[in-house]
């Protein structure tokens, strides 16, 4: 990881020199080692570049605000997050000449609070081997295994494929991961409907409406989302019963089903832990089941399936009681 | 402020009988906004209007709800009643309490409830309608008619002579279709020809009718008063401006094998010809499929030979784009495919025939020049079987489960014609029932019976097969309940007609709807015989159901009196209640461009002010008032709400679900 | 409210019928006479593809027990292709729903042509019978509307 952020810093550098690019998004040092945040950067300030385990973060949203701004940007964009840059340009919230794409090998990135439950604390640098971090800390060196502190979205990563780059940078080989990401949701199809409903409802019922989910998805960028313009009729700021927990999630799932990559950063920062993807995953089985394979974003322009139909297609019992089988 | 005023109508006894209609009035003149609430006998009535009008003078009514009859029936009365008295149009909501209440509840209790419920949710919705005004848009004064068979002849005449352009697109290289083929007519049996190529001539000759023969419609775009259709010419291979149609091409063509579809494929033609002596345009045509040239590149007689230069090997499909203001679709019939009835054995023997073969092998300008012969041996027929009902009336899936009726008439026709010419002939009539109503038509088919000797059997065919070059039909007598089977020289098969295939891709272009049986559907079974749901668009022949020629040439005249009626309009006014973007919460993401059927949606960059004097271009969805039907798929696709639809805006079916659900 | 409270509390359909077919359908069962249940209220829109799916969640928040969405039969729309829409994304929705624990017979669509007012008729019998025995619906309910 420390030999990709030195290639991606020299890039950086040189790109900003050469006037090729403006600005530069990327990742920038908090307080601690794992405290990192997207941040942009210019040819006169570059310090606190970072770029380690704990970069989880998309950068795709926040290019729909960059794009509006004059001169061109280089963004570093892991393989997942290239799909959400796609999505956006296919739905013309981006520009595609405004932005300079370097696609960034990725084995995964680290959950912070796993890394704390493997009882590692005071991190102040990491290094990895085969299938262990090896962490230095304050209170001396510690090995964890890797596997068991990956981010959620990244323990069933969809893709090692950069879906746009211009250049790619890549050290060491990027592996697939190990679970299908549909075993979850499988797991809950196979339930009955009351359990299903048990699962969600103590899920949701923990949702304390604070719209980081959707605040997060590069999906989402809407200038006026629903749930905030009284004029939609379900404009509502808290969950005030039950049923306002489903709708909101409900809504927000459908509004992205068809657009949604897939790359996890509604689950990722969710502070109240709610499996969020599963819900956006259901959607993503159920197209690919019913109406054929589609990945968001693995092209520009591809027809998004909720965009489509064919005169062929099942009838809407059918996919539901797809969900039984 | 609402001042919305509520009518409850009596429907005589259709809704109060079962509505408590006085209670109804009653307790909807409690809801929030309603300031007027009353009942009365028969509010479409001249009086109940006139209340209405009343009412909306003297107290001030800002909006008014008829709870009556389906809005299907009377939702345009109101709103003229409410426009005479000043009132916008779209200030009118129905509460369906007739159809949807009063007549399918027995309980008054129950009934009126449900009415009040009804008529509380119109209210609901009433509160959030706005008044809307409906576009004009010009009417291009030129009518399309798509077929140009006897429905397309009839209606393009009838448009020609009321002083419009007229344009006939017929598929076939002349026009005249199936009537052209037939050889005589029921029930005065005179000659098809004799009273359908005039008409033809006078369509090439008026000169309000423009033909373009051998083309298809390709596009249609636009809408009722202002289409836009493409045309496409297919490649004829012939100059049709410099062929004078004299033939010599035909007579000097070295490929002379191909099936004569004129014929009904019972003889052959050269790769050039002109599918019958008075086609219109008396043009040739060329079979790429079966030119030397144009498949091998040698031969090129036909160009050696033509005196005028008219043979253009080289010529390609051309395209046309058109404006019309209406459209009439008359694409007629075929028989159908008698693959899923082998056992008449139609594909086996050569003398068991359509009806429609019949009519070739008995014109004089047929391939036995009217001579009846059995098309295996050109031998005279002594005995011949006519089975009914091929393929009609079937629910066993392998045929059609309508009637199609034209057949019995022109069964009895056949059986009449055959009897009268060659005496010495029996002729057997297999039927399920005979269905002949219609001005002498029935006296025709008794004639038939009666006076010609015609041996009508009732009862159906179960199998057809060759014994020693005998034709065996066997069948049952239902009569005198026997099975019979007779050795017959000819069988002839009254096959069932189907529209014509090319009809589903059009009913896709045109946007109008289809039955199961690929009838093309019109907007109201009885009241709107000849129009489409679809405006502008009218329907004559075959294409809308079965039909004889009679009928046809009615539908037609019909269909060209619609067509009259709109092109003799300056301004149309449109639906008002169309889509509209709130560019404000509009992302330009394009997910309701993809799912317009219109293509009523398009983008622009405008900028827009954001604050502290500055501004920004953002890409905007806009929607085309005129093109769009208002179907509201844009809405859905739209994440964030900006897409909404005048009528049934998003805040007003809320408002309706809330209000039913109101307990 | 005294009043209905005392009353035993009937189920409550919302069916959103197209302009052209189903609506016409039922106004076809009207005309036939062919009853069915008056809990079923009908609500008109102009292509099954105008129904938005909040317009469904919104029923069930306030209080149906079943939303069943009619249009015409696949190939008949009168705007050509909104039922082939609607069946995209009602499978979706409908299959969610289930996902979430709600039970699958809640929710219905069925192509209802505006020559079929028997169809139309037995369609909400049945419909209206399969709510009853499921009884009422408390899992997608917005308590604050039940005072």
């Amino acid at each position: 990881m420390q030999g990709l952020e030195k290639l991606m810093l020299e890039r950086a550098t040189a790109l900003l020199q050469s006037g090729e690019v403006d600005r530069v998004i990327g990742w920038k040092r908090g307080e601690s080692y794992y405290d990192n945040s997207p941040a942009t950067f210019t040819k006169d300030n570059l310090e606190g570049f970072v770029y380690n385990g704990f970069c989880g973060a998309n950068l795709s949203k926040y290019l729909v605000a960059e794009s509006k701004k004059e001169g061109k940007m280089l963004v570093f964009l892991k393989p997942c997050d290239t799909y959400s840059f796609n999505q956006l340009l296919s739905e013309h919230r981006i520009e595609r000449e405004k932005f300079h794409v370097i696609g960034i090998g990725c084995n995964g990135h680290l959950d912070i609070n796993k890394v704390y439950a493997e009882g590692v604390e005071g991190i102040l640098s990491m290094t990895e081997d085969e299938d262990n971090l090896i962490v230095e800390t304050v209170y001396g060196e510690k090995r964890v295994e890797k596997e068991k502190v990956l981010l959620v979205k990244c323990e069933t990563c969809k893709s090692k494929e950069f879906a746009v780059a211009d250049e790619t940078l890549v050290v060491g080989e990027m592996k697939p991961a190990k679970s299908n990401r549909f075993d979850v949701v499988k797991e809950l199809e196979a339930m009955t409907e009351e359990q299903r409903y048990a699962f969600w409802k103590a899920q949701l019922s923990k949702c304390i409406r604070c719209n980081a989910c959707r605040n997060v998805c590069p999906a989402c960028t809407c200038i006026n989302c629903v749930f905030d313009n009284n004029a939609s009729g379900i404009a509502g700021k808290a969950n005030s019963d039950e049923f306002e927990e489903k709708l909101y999630h409900i809504v927000r799932a459908y509004h992205v089903a068809g657009r949604c990559t897939d790359c996890g950063e509604c689950s990722r920062v969710c502070p109240q832990n709610i499996p969020l993807h599963l819900i956006n995953r259901k959607f993503i089985k159920d197209i690919n089941e019913n109406y054929g394979e589609y990945q968001a974003g693995a092209e520009v322009n591809a027809r998004n399936p909720l965009v489509n139909y064919t005169k062929t297609d099942v009838e809407a019992s059918e996919v539901v009681d797809g969900g039984d089988k | 402020m609402h001042r919305i005023g509520v009518f409850v109508c009596h429907c005589g006894s259709n809704i109060a009988a079962t509505v408590d209609v006085e209670r109804v009035s009653e307790a909807l003149s409690h809801e929030a906004g309603v300031v007027h609430s009353v009942n009365y006998q028969y509010m479409c009535s001249e009086n109940g209007q006139q209340l209405i009008k009343n009412a909306i003078k003297e107290h001030s009514l800002t909006g008014i709800v008829v709870c009556s009859c389906s809005p299907r029936m009377h939702e345009a009365t109101f709103r003229k009643t409410a426009e005479a008295a000043g009132l916008n149009p779209y200030m009118v909501e129905i509460a369906n309490i007739r159809e949807q209440c009063s007549w399918i509840h027995k309980d008054i209790e129950e009934a009126t409830e449900k009415a009040i419920v009804l008529a509380r949710t119109a209210v609901a919705k009433l509160t959030l309608n706005k008044p809307l005004i409906a576009g004009e848009t010009g009417v291009t004064k030129r009518a399309l008619v798509i077929g140009g068979g006897i429905a397309g002849i009839q209606a393009a005449l009838d448009i020609a002579d009321a002083g419009y352009e007229v344009d006939i697109v017929e598929k076939n290289p002349t026009i005249g279709g199936r009537m052209a083929q037939l050889d005589k007519t029921f029930p005065t049996l005179d000659c098809s020809a004799c009273i359908l190529t005039p008409k033809m001539v006078d369509c090439a000759q008026h000169e309000k009718i423009n033909i373009y023969s051998y083309s298809e419609v390709d596009k249609v775009k636009g809408f009722v008063g202002n289409f836009k259709v493409t045309i496409k010419k297919k490649a004829r291979y012939v100059d049709e401006t410099k062929c004078t149609g004299c033939g010599v091409c035909m007579a000097n063509c070295p490929s002379k094998k191909g099936l004569n579809a004129f014929n009904m494929d019972l003889n052959t033609r050269p790769a050039i010809y002109i599918p019958f002596a008075q086609a219109i345009p008396n043009v040739a045509v060329i079979d790429p499929e079966q030119c030397i040239k144009l498949k091998t590149g040698k031969c090129g007689l036909c160009s050696m030979k033509c005196g005028v230069g008219a043979i253009d090997y080289k010529q390609q499909d051309t395209f046309v784009e058109r404006e019309y203001g209406a459209i009439v679709v008359a694409t007629g019939f075929k028989p159908i495919s008698l693959e899923n009835f082998n056992e008449y054995g139609y594909a086996d023997n050569k003398d068991v025939i359509t009806s429609l073969e019949l009519e070739r092998l008995m014109n004089a300008a047929g391939p036995s020049k009217g001579t009846l012969v059995r098309p295996s041996d050109g031998e005279h027929p002594h005995v011949i079987t006519f089975i009914q009902c091929v393929g009609s009336r079937d629910v066993s899936g392998c045929g059609k489960p309508y009637c199609s009726k034209i057949c019995c008439m022109y069964t009895a026709k056949h059986a009449m014609l055959i009897r009268e010419k060659y005496p010495d002939t029996q002729v057997n009539v297999f039927y399920i029932d005979v269905r002949t109503p219609g001005k002498n038509y029935d006296e025709f088919y008794r004639r038939a019976v009666e006076q010609y000797g015609v041996n009508y059997i009732k009862g159906m065919v179960g199998k057809v097969y060759n014994e020693n070059g005998k034709l065996m039909v066997q069948g049952s007598n239902l009569i005198d309940n026997e099975q019979v089977t007779i050795p017959s020289d000819l069988v002839v098969l009254a096959t069932a007609i189907e529209p014509d295939p090319s009809v589903k891709d059009l009913a896709t272009k045109l946007t109008i709807s289809i039955d199961t049986n690929n009838f093309l559907t019109e907007a109201h079974a009885k009241l709107k015989p000849v129009e489409c749901a679809t405006a502008g668009v009218y329907l004559a022949g075959v294409c809308q159901g079965p039909k004889d020629v009679p009928e046809t040439v009615a539908q037609a005249s019909a269909a060209a009196s619609k067509v009259i009626g709109l092109l003799a309009k300056d301004k149309l006014k449109g639906n008002p209640c169309v889509a509209h973007a709130n560019e404000m919460t509009c992302t330009g993401c394009s997910q309701c461009a993809e799912v317009c059927p219109y293509g009523a949606i398009t983008y622009e960059n405008k900028e827009f002010r954001i604050g502290g004097g500055k501004t920004e271009k953002r890409r905007v969805a806009s929607v085309n008032p005129a093109v769009c039907q208002g179907c509201g798929a844009c809405t859905v696709t739209c994440p964030s709400g900006a897409m909404d639809i005048h009528g049934f805006s998003s805040a007003q079916i809320l408002k309706e679900v809330e209000a039913i659900c109101k307990r | 409210m005294q009043e209905i409270e005392k009353k035993e509390k009937k189920p409550l359909i919302v069916a959103f019928c197209c302009n052209w077919c189903s609506y016409a359908g039922a106004d076809l069962a009207g005309s036939s006479r062919l009853s069915y249940p008056a809990e079923v209220k009908i609500i008109k829109v102009p292509c099954s593809c105008r129904v938005n799916p909040i317009f469904i969640l919104k029923a069930f928040q306030r209080g149906a027990d079943g939303v069943i969405l009619c249009g015409c039969h696949p190939g008949d729309c009168h705007y050509s292709e909104g039922n082939y829409r609607t069946r995209r994304r009602m499978g979706l929705l409908f299959s969610m729903l289930n996902y979430l624990g709600i039970e699958k017979e809640r929710t219905r669509i069925e192509w209802v042509s505006a020559a079929e007012g028997a169809k139309f008729s037995a369609v909400m019998n049945d419909f209206a019978k399969t709510i009853n025995e499921l009884g009422e619906n408390r899992r997608l309910e917005d308590l604050r509307c039940k005072d």
